[in-house]
C-alpha cells in the first residue's frame, strides 16, 4: 500500500521584515526607553533570536500614559464617533491587506502553526476591529443611555497566546468608545503588537492614541499601578489577576479580568461522536492548549467511554506536530521554556497521582520548546490536573452517567470561563446551558469566536465582558446608570 | 466507531424493523462540525513529491466516465485509448482504473480495452433514476454483466428510502448483487458491485451515513456518491461522512469497503483534497484503485495539465492534451 507523505509546504518568512531592536510606541512614534535596557524575543519553534525588546520602566511608562492623557483630551475624545469609526474601519482594512505579513509574524514569534494563524488569528482579529468600527457613531443606541463617556486612558495588558487577537479585544473597543490605550504584550511576543504600532502610524491614527510599552510583569505592575491610568484591562494568569484586583482596590480604577480556565467538555452518548471527537481535538489541541477557554477537562459519559477513547486516539494518531510555518502543520510549539516546564510538572504530577498517560507517535523538533499531545485517562475530580490550568495540550478524561452528574463536575472548579455540550437533543443543550456556571457554553462545537459574541467568565475566571454590544460597557462610564 | 455489536450486526437485515432501529441507531451526523472539519483538511498543502504521488494515485483511481444519450461506439473507443495511453507523449504516466460507460456498450470498451487491465464498468438499474421494476433492474445488471463488465454501477430506489422503506432498498442490492454473478465465475466473484446512493437527492448526512451502513450490510463492494446526474453531486463532507461509514464498518466486521465521490471533481487540485480526505478518515489501506475511485472525464486533462507542469515547469495549453 502506498504511503501519502507529505512534503514540507513552508509559508515564505520573506513577507516579514523583523528588525534588529525595536523601541517603544508612544506619541505616535518608537522611542528608546529612558534607561535603555532590552530583552530578546525568540522563536519557540527554534530558539532562535527574533529581535531586542525595549523594556519600559517607570520613566518611559509615565511617558505612554501621558502621551495616552493628551491623545485623549486634545483630539480623540473630541472626534466624533463617526470619524473615530473611520480609523477603526481603515486600520480593519490595513489589517486585511497586510494578513499574511501578520500571520508569519506571529507564528514565528508565538510558535502556533501558521494554519491557525493565517485562518483563525488574523481574520478574528480585521473582524472585531470592523465591528467595533461599526459600534462607534451608535453608542447612543447600544442600551447605556444617550452619549455615553469613555473612561479615558486604558492600560491593557495581554497575554502570549493569542497575542494579536488579544491586542485587538482590548484596543478595538476602546478606541471605538472613545477611550486611548497604553498596550503591554506578552514579553515572549511583543513582535506583532509592535507591527500595530506601525499600523497606526500607517492609518495616520492621531499620536498617542496608541501606545504600545514592551516588558515582562514589572513593566505591567507598573503601568496597572500608574495613577493616570483610569481603566485597567487584563487578560492572562489567575493570579496575576488577583494581584490586579488588590492593586485598584480602593482607587477609582476600573478594572475587566479574563483569567484562566479549565473547561468541561461534555460528551453524552446521544452526540455526534465523529464531530465531538473533532470537538475533542480542537478543544484541547488547538493552539498547543495554550487556550483559556479550552476543554482541558473531557467529561464523557460512561456508556460511550471506550468507543470515545478509540476514535480519539486514532484521531491523535493524524496531528501533525512540528514546524509552525509549514502549512500542514497541525500542533506547534510551546510557547516558552517556562511554559514548557510546566507542563511537565503538570503531567509528572498527574502520573504520580496515578492517572494514565498517552500520547501517539510524533516526532519532535530537537531544538525550541515541544510537548506531544497527551491524554490522560483514568483522571478523578480530586486530581491535580483535573483541578489546575495546565495551558499545554495535554486532556484529562472523566467519566460521567448522568447529566446531572455531568453539571456537577463540570461546575466542580473554581473556574468558570467555558464549557462544551455535545448532544443531538436540543432540549438538553438549553438545560445544561443554564446549569453550567461558565461564561460561554459552546453546543456541538468548541473554540469558536465571533466579534459579536460576548466573552468572559465566572468564578476566577474573571469578570467583565469583551466582544459584542457588551463588550463596549467595560470601556464606558455606565456602571452607576446600569 | 465499534459501537456496533456483532450480535447487533448480524440481526440488522433480519426485519423492516430491525434493520430501521439499526439505521437510526448509528451515531448521527452534525452538519456544520462535518463541513468544518472537510474544510480544514481542503487547506492541507501538497507540493512538490507529494503533489507528484498524488497525481499519478489520482489517475489510477479515476473511473474515464461518458454516460451521454450521444455516446457511440466510436466515442467509447476513443475514451478506451485515451484510458490506455492518458498521454501519447509519456509513457510514464498511468493507465486510469476503469472505464464507465451504459450497459449497451459494454462489449465496445471490452474489445478496446482487450488485456490492458483496466477495468469495464457499467451502469444499470434503470440508471440514473432507478424508477423501474426489480425484474427489469435485475435484467439490466445480467446484460450488463454478460457483455463482459467487471463492474456495475447500481442505483439504489431513492423514493424508497426517504419513504423509510429500507427493507426494500436492501432486498434490492441484495437482488441486483446476485444479478451480478456471472455462470463461468466461482461463488463470490461476479462483477464488482458499486452502489450509487445519489447523496444529492439524499440531501441530509443523516441519510447518507445510514444508506452507506444500508448497501455495505447489502453487499456493496463499494459505495458510490452520485449519478453525476444530480446536482450537487459528490462533495468533500459527503464523502468524509463514507469515508467514516467504510472505515467503522471494517472495524465491525472486518470487511473493507471502497468509496467512489463521482460528478464534479474537475481539477487536480480537487482530487487531491478526496485524497487527502482518504488518507486522513479512513486511512492509507484506502489509498489504491481497488478501494478509491474517482468517477470523472475532464479530471483526466487537468491532472496530466498539471503532471506536465511539475516535470517541465511550464504550462502546456489544452490543444497539447487529447480531447479523448
Amino acid at each position: 500500500m502506498a504511503k501519502f507523505e507529505y512534503a514540507p509546504a513552508p509559508e515564505s518568512r520573506a513577507v516579514v521584515d523583523i528588525k534588529s531592536s525595536y523601541g517603544l510606541f508612544i506619541g505616535g512614534e518608537f522611542v528608546d526607553p529612558a534607561d535603555g535596557t532590552s530583552f530578546k524575543s525568540i522563536n519557540p519553534s527554534n530558539e532562535e533570536v527574533l529581535a531586542d525588546i525595549a523594556e519600559a520602566r517607570q520613566a518611559d511608562i509615565d511617558a505612554a500614559v501621558k502621551a495616552a492623557r493628551d491623545a485623549h483630551t486634545r483630539t480623540w475624545a473630541k472626534l466624533s464617533g463617526r470619524d473615530r469609526g473611520k480609523y477603526l474601519f481603515r486600520i480593519a482594512r490595513i489589517i486585511q491587506e497586510r494578513a499574511r505579513e501578520l500571520a508569519v509574524l506571529e507564528s514565528l514569534d508565538n510558535g502556533k502553526p501558521i494554519r491557525e494563524s493565517r485562518d483563525v488569528d488574523i481574520p478574528l482579529v480585521a473582524a472585531h476591529f470592523f465591528y467595533y468600527a461599526g459600534w462607534a457613531d451608535k453608542l447612543d443606541y447600544a442600551g447605556f443611555g444617550p452619549d455615553p463617556k469613555p473612561y479615558g486612558v486604558a492600560g491593557q495588558i495581554i497575554p502570549w497566546n493569542f497575542p494579536m487577537l488579544m491586542l485587538a479585544w482590548k484596543i478595538a473597543p476602546a478606541l471605538a468608545t472613545g477611550n486611548t490605550v497604553v498596550l503591554k504584550p506578552a514579553e515572549t511576543t511583543p513582535l506583532t503588537a509592535l507591527l500595530f504600532a506601525e499600523i497606526c502610524q500607517q492609518a495616520d491614527l492621531p499620536p498617542g492614541v496608541v501606545n504600545i510599552v514592551t516588558g515582562a510583569g514589572d513593566t505591567g505592575r507598573l503601568l496597572v499601578e500608574h495613577p493616570g491610568v483610569d481603566k485597567v484591562a487584563f487578560t492572562g494568569s489567575t493570579e496575576v489577576g488577583k494581584a490586579i484586583a488588590r492593586s485598584v482596590a480602593g482607587t477609582e480604577k476600573k478594572a475587566t479580568l479574563e483569567l484562566g480556565g479549565k473547561a468541561a467538555n461534555i460528551i453524552f452518548d446521544d452526540a455526534p461522536i465523529d464531530q465531538a471527537i473533532e470537538g475533542i481535538v480542537n478543544g484541547i489541541f488547538f493552539n498547543q492548549g495554550h487556550v483559556c477557554c479550552a476543554g482541558s477537562r473531557l467529561l464523557v459519559q460512561e456508556s460511550i467511554y471506550d468507543d470515545v477513547l478509540t476514535s480519539l486516539k486514532r484521531r491523535l494518531g493524524t496531528l501533525r506536530v512540528g514546524d509552525p510555518l509549514d502549512k500542514n502543520t497541525d500542533v506547534g510549539a510551546i510557547n516558552s521554556a517556562e511554559q514548557l516546564t510546566r507542563i511537565r510538572e503538570l503531567s509528572e504530577v498527574g502520573e504520580a497521582e496515578g492517572a494514565e498517560r498517552w500520547s501517539p507517535e510524533c516526532e519532535l523538533p530537537e531544538r525550541g520548546f515541544w510537548f506531544p499531545p497527551t491524554v490522560f485517562t483514568g483522571v478523578s475530580q480530586a486530581h491535580r490536573i483535573a483541578r489546575e490550568e495546565i495551558f499545554g495540550p495535554v486532556l484529562s478524561v472523566l467519566t460521567f452517567r448522568t447529566p446531572a452528574e455531568a453539571v456537577e463536575k463540570a461546575n466542580n472548579t473554581p473556574y468558570g470561563l467555558s464549557a462544551g455540550v455535545w448532544t443531538d437533543k436540543g432540549s438538553r443543550i438549553l438545560w445544561m446551558s443554564q446549569q453550567l456556571r461558565a461564561g460561554v457554553v459552546w453546543a456541538n462545537t468548541f473554540n469558536r469566536f465571533d466579534p459579536t459574541s460576548p466573552f468572559g467568565g465566572y468564578k476566577e475566571s474573571g469578570y467583565g465582558r469583551e466582544g459584542g454590544r457588551h463588550g463596549l460597557q467595560a470601556y464606558l462610564k455606565v456602571d452607576e446608570a446600569a | 466507531m465499534t459501537v456496533f455489536e456483532d450480535t447487533r450486526l448480524a440481526d440488522a437485515a433480519s426485519s423492516e424493523a430491525s434493520l430501521r432501529r439499526f439505521l437510526h441507531g448509528l451515531p448521527s451526523v452534525d452538519q456544520v462540525g462535518a463541513d468544518a472539519r472537510a474544510a480544514t483538511l481542503a487547506t492541507r498543502s501538497i507540493k512538490t513529491t507529494a503533489k507528484e504521488f498524488a497525481i499519478d494515485l489520482a489517475i489510477s483511481m479515476i473511473d474515464l466516465t461518458t454516460l451521454e444519450g450521444q455516446d457511440t461506439p466510436g466515442k467509447v473507443r476513443a475514451l478506451c485509448s485515451k484510458a490506455q495511453r492518458p498521454d501519447p507523449t509519456d509513457a510514464s504516466v498511468p493507465q486510469v482504473a476503469a472505464i464507465c460507460v451504459y450497459p449497451d456498450l459494454v462489449p465496445v470498451a471490452k474489445e478496446a480495452l482487450g488485456a490492458s487491465g483496466i477495468k469495464v464498468a457499467s451502469v444499470a438499474t434503470a440508471f440514473p433514476s432507478g424508477r423501474t421494476s426489480l425484474a427489469v433492474k435485475q435484467a439490466d445488471t445480467r446484460d450488463a454483466v454478460a457483455a463482459g463488465a467487471d463492474e456495475v454501477d447500481m442505483v439504489i430506489d431513492r423514493g424508497a428510502f426517504l419513504s423509510g422503506r429500507y427493507g426494500q432498498v436492501f432486498d434490492e442490492i441484495v437482488a441486483v448483487k446476485e444479478a451480478c454473478g456471472r455462470a463461468d465465475a466461482v461463488e463470490g466473484q461476479g462483477a464488482h458491485l458499486k452502489v450509487i446512493l445519489e447523496t444529492g437527492e439524499l440531501v441530509t448526512y443523516d441519510n447518507v451515513r445510514r444508506a452507506s451502513w444500508l448497501a455495505m450490510l447489502a453487499g456493496a463492494d463499494f459505495i458510490k456518491t452520485s449519478t453525476g446526474k444530480v446536482s450537487p453531486a459528490a462533495t468533500l463532507p459527503v464523502t468524509l461522512v463514507m469515508l467514516e461509514a467504510v472505515r467503522d464498518f471494517r472495524v465491525a466486521t472486518g470487511r473493507q469497503v471502497g468509496v467512489k465521490p463521482a460528478g464534479g471533481i474537475r481539477t487536480s487540485k480537487d482530487a487531491i483534497r478526496y485524497l487527502v480526505l482518504v488518507n486522513e478518515t479512513a486511512g492509507e489501506d484506502w489509498l489504491s484503485p481497488d478501494w478509491f475511485r474517482i468517477g470523472a472525464s475532464s479530471l483526466l486533462n487537468d491532472l496530466l495539465m498539471q503532471r506536465q507542469k511539475l516535470k517541465t515547469g511550464y504550462y502546456a495549453g489544452p490543444d497539447y492534451f487529447t480531447l479523448d
